[in-house]
């Protein structure tokens, strides 16, 4: 690509000689570095490279076996060529990925490339020169002499629509070698801050380029910045918030696994924009491979001279301390999370004072999101205006989002503000698996909420998400189809906020759990209910919406404050679910067992007294090779029978 | 059972160590021990010289920390959004059933516990377990029912040997 060749020179033209000597030579052996940085870009090839994705999502599909295949491959057959182990490009419902690139031969993607068919898929290309077309995921655009019969992998539906910024070399580009990245301009936006401008010029392009924070409060960034620059400190932190505790959020960990560096450099920038020296990384314990990826990123930087004391003779000093989080949701919350990393529960505090002012050890702090750290490098090396190009009014740039759930084509999707979320859900992710019909989309997590079919048609961007009573949020999107109860989904929600809830204030403690038992008691069956436990259920569903109230308004926290949104949006759009789980004792989608009323095929039942004998309640009744009969009064609706029978007879309703 | 020299050897590279370096100490010891014990708890408080209490309090805070031995083989499920719509609810009731013991609980021969986790991060494969660090995607009851039942066996016949 012609435009990094540009981005190298074009961010260290400013910078004084000898740091620009001293960087150039440290990664490219001299000022040279035009065919050095292509060789890194892996644009002229000597030998092939197979890449395989291997984050933590292609592990789990079976990368490694793809790796034990390839590399079993390349030592049978005698090859020359070389293994990447890369991160995800995004496509998760195709993993394992695997990519082979020819020298002067563009680069090809396969999907579905496990191990047993890796050898083939191996051989379509080494010897037929014809890569098995029912694998190819596609080829890239630049690297070589294109394929023939290839499709492009930019006009793969799951692509096209895309526009990658964040995650523009996420599996794409080794993440452990520091040289490819600054090959592909990494680094030069930092060195150009640190020399050319000044700390309060740096936040001007920042709040020029209309950056909001990405981890779900969608506060400017630029302006987070100015406010702790202009506090009076002897030292000030920057805090990047990789405790990604959204169930149904995955980006920050594939950012981290597969562009390390990026996210580092975006630090690195933030922390001489506001004056800190120290930088601290809060990351989840449960993703071994981002810690480590970040771990190597951070002592390489080091031996780069890009981290530590006097940074290329700028004067400007900065040491990255990588915190591991210890799995408490609330930890997303950054008074909770600097609570964390003082070694104290992880309990918020009251605000104000804001971080901004007074922060992590009582000194000023920033905190901010992967993600918003993933943007400021090309903020800087672009220019404010290019990002501001991009997006909508109020909400610049791009976002990602975590596509799961029921729908065709999961992974990680990068779009710009604005987009729809039809295009996301129907376009990019090919509609609702299995040919079942769309219900809603879940977004933002437990603090968001649902979207219902009548508004699909709305604009992904900050403001518009929150007049349907959803918001951005970190960027879980999870899609839910005719089978999936809403009711169910509120409670599973509650649940986790129940458990998550960390317990310093009365209205988040208790009442999400009087909330949960109020959904638990209307998705119960009601089989020998007492008169009083009726009451009881009726005048929680009576209070329901009330207590939603009041803890949004009384409790402390962020957490707290958005504990009844999964409520709340359930009940605003889908209030008929909640009707019929109340009046009519009657779950519409069938996904709350204890609801369904069971009974046995007489004819399909050939009396072998299996269900009889599992039967926890003895709600079975009947003599063996005679037709069984299930009690409804004792049923407690279980579905073990239906486990259990092998002709099919047990049916529930 | 925890040897004081493990947590020692923890405690030796946070010589000097304050407040804040409380949550990656317990990290390291249960690292080393499999969880977190009574005698590594005091000890911990009394090298940071915070009360006992503080350091319970910290520890029982976060998800992450045990008191109890994890099994020889540790099961994680996760319990994230996509994984409830995708199942994930009888997938952990099987595995409770076909073990005999709750989420959080190790069995009696220690070779299996369970955890509860809130997203291990791959939810476009969900509903996703991992068995000592090892993934497996779209999981059904059915085919983490045969997981187990492996383990068992290879298990069972090393014993055997």
């Amino acid at each position: 690509m012609p435009q990094n060749n540009d981005s190298i020179g074009r961010n260290l033209a400013g910078i004084p000689a000898s740091a620009r000597k001293a960087f150039l030579t440290r990664a490219f052996g001299s000022e040279e570095y035009a065919a050095g940085a292509a060789g890194l870009r892996r644009e002229t090839l000597s030998r092939a490279v197979i890449y395989v994705g291997t984050g933590t999502c292609g592990l789990a599909a079976g990368a490694a076996k793809t790796l034990e295949a390839v590399r079993n491959y390349i030592k049978a057959n005698d090859l020359q060529a070389d293994v990447l182990e890369v991160g995800c490009i995004g496509y998760c419902a195709a993993e394992p990925l695997m990519d082979v690139q020819l020298p002067g031969q563009a680069r090809v993607g396969f999907q579905r490339a496990t191990g047993d068919v890796a050898p083939a898929l191996l051989a379509s290309v080494f010897k037929d020169k014809a890569p098995a077309r029912e694998y190819v995921l596609g080829q890239f655009e630049d690297g070589g002499k294109k394929w023939a019969k290839v499709p492009l992998l930019s006009e793969h539906p799951f692509f096209a629509k895309q526009l990658r910024f964040v995650l523009k070399h996420v599996g794409i580009v080794d993440p452990n070698s520091i040289r490819e990245h600054i090959a592909r301009g990494g680094y030069g936006a930092f060195l150009k801050v640190i020399h050319t401008m000044t700390p309060a010029q740096a936040c001007d392009a920042v709040e020029a380029s209309g950056l909001r924070g990405r981890g779900g409060g969608g506060f400017p960034t630029g302006k987070k910045w100015k406010i702790a620059l202009s506090s009076d400190a002897d030292q000030k932190y920057i805090i990047c918030n990789a405790d990604e505790g959204d169930p149904g959020a995955f980006m920050d960990r594939s950012a981290i696994e597969g562009d390390p560096h990026r996210i580092l450099e975006g630090i690195a920038i933030g922390a001489y924009a506001i004056h800190a020296s120290k930088a601290y990384v809060y990351i989840r314990a449960e993703y071994p491979l981002a810690i480590k990826n970040l771990k190597k990123a951070i002592s390489d930087a080091k031996a780069f001279g890009l981290l530590g004391e006097n940074i290329y003779g700028s004067g400007f000093d900065l040491d990255v301390i990588i915190k591991m989080g210890a799995g408490a949701f609330v930890c997303g919350e950054e008074t909770a999370l600097m609570n964390s990393i003082e070694g104290r529960r992880g309990m918020p505090r009251p605000r104000p004072p804001y971080p901004a002012v007074r922060g992590l050890f009582g000194k000023p702090t920033v905190i901010n999101n992967v993600e918003t750290f993933g943007n400021v490098s090309e903020i800087i090396s672009q220019g404010p205006a290019a990002f501001a190009a991009i997006g909508t009014k109020g909400s610049k740039g791009t976002k990602v989002f975590a596509l799961s759930g029921k729908v065709n084509r999961t992974g990680l999707v990068e779009i710009p503000m604005g987009t729809s979320l039809k295009e996301i859900v129907f376009d990019i992710g090919g509609g609702i698996e299995n040919g079942l019909a769309f219900k809603a989309v879940q977004i933002g997590g437990p603090s968001g909420g649902c979207i219902p079919m009548s508004h699909i048609d709305i604009q992904v961007d900050y403001e518009s998400l929150k007049t349907v009573g959803a918001m951005m949020g970190s960027g879980g999107l999870v899609v839910m189809d005719e089978k999936t109860c809403m009711v169910d989904v509120a409670k599973f929600f509650m649940d986790f906020i129940k458990r998550e809830s960390c317990g310093k204030c009365i209205p988040c403690r208790e009442g999400t759990l009087r909330m949960l038992e109020i959904l638990k008691a209307i998705t119960r069956h009601r089989r020998g209910e007492k008169d009083a436990d009726a009451l009881a259920r009726f005048s929680g569903i009576m209070n329901l919406e009330d207590l939603s109230q009041v803890i949004r308004e009384t409790s402390l926290c962020g957490l707290g404050q958005t504990a009844p949104n999964p409520v709340l949006s359930t009940l605003r759009w889908f209030r008929d679910e909640y009707e019929a789980h109340i009046f009519e004792r009657k779950c519409p989608a069938g996904a709350c067992t204890e609801m369904l009323e069971f009974t046995i095929d007489a004819d399909k039942c050939k009396g072998c007294t299996l269900c009889m004998k599992g039967c926890p309640t003895q709600a079975i009744v009947g003599k063996p090779k005679v037709p069984h009969y299930i009690i409804s009064e004792k049923c407690i609706s279980c579905g073990s029978c239906r486990t259990v029978c092998k002709f099919k007879a047990v049916s529930a309703a | 059972m925890s040897s004081p020299s493990k947590v020692d050897k923890v405690l030796e590279r946070h010589s000097f160590a304050k407040r804040d370096k409380l949550i990656p100490i317990l990290q390291e010891v249960q690292a080393e021990d499999g969880y977190i014990s009574k005698a590594a708890a005091l000890r911990v408080a009394k090298h940071l010289n915070i009360p006992a209490s503080k350091v319970y309090g910290v520890a029982t805070f976060y998800n992450q920390f045990r008191f109890k031995p994890v099994g020889k083989h540790h099961i994680l499920i996760c319990r994230g959004t996509a994984c409830h719509v995708k199942g994930s609810a009888g997938v952990l009731k099987m595995c409770e059933e076909v073990l005999g013991i709750t989420a959080g609980d190790t069995t009696r021969d220690g070779l299996f516990s369970i955890e509860v986790v809130a997203c291990i991060g791959a939810c476009g494969l969900a509903p996703v377990v991992s068995i000592n660090g090892e993934f497996h995607a779209k999981i059904t009851p059915d085919k983490l029912r045969k997981l187990v039942e492996d383990i068992r066996k290879t298990e069972n016949s090393n014993a055997a040997k």
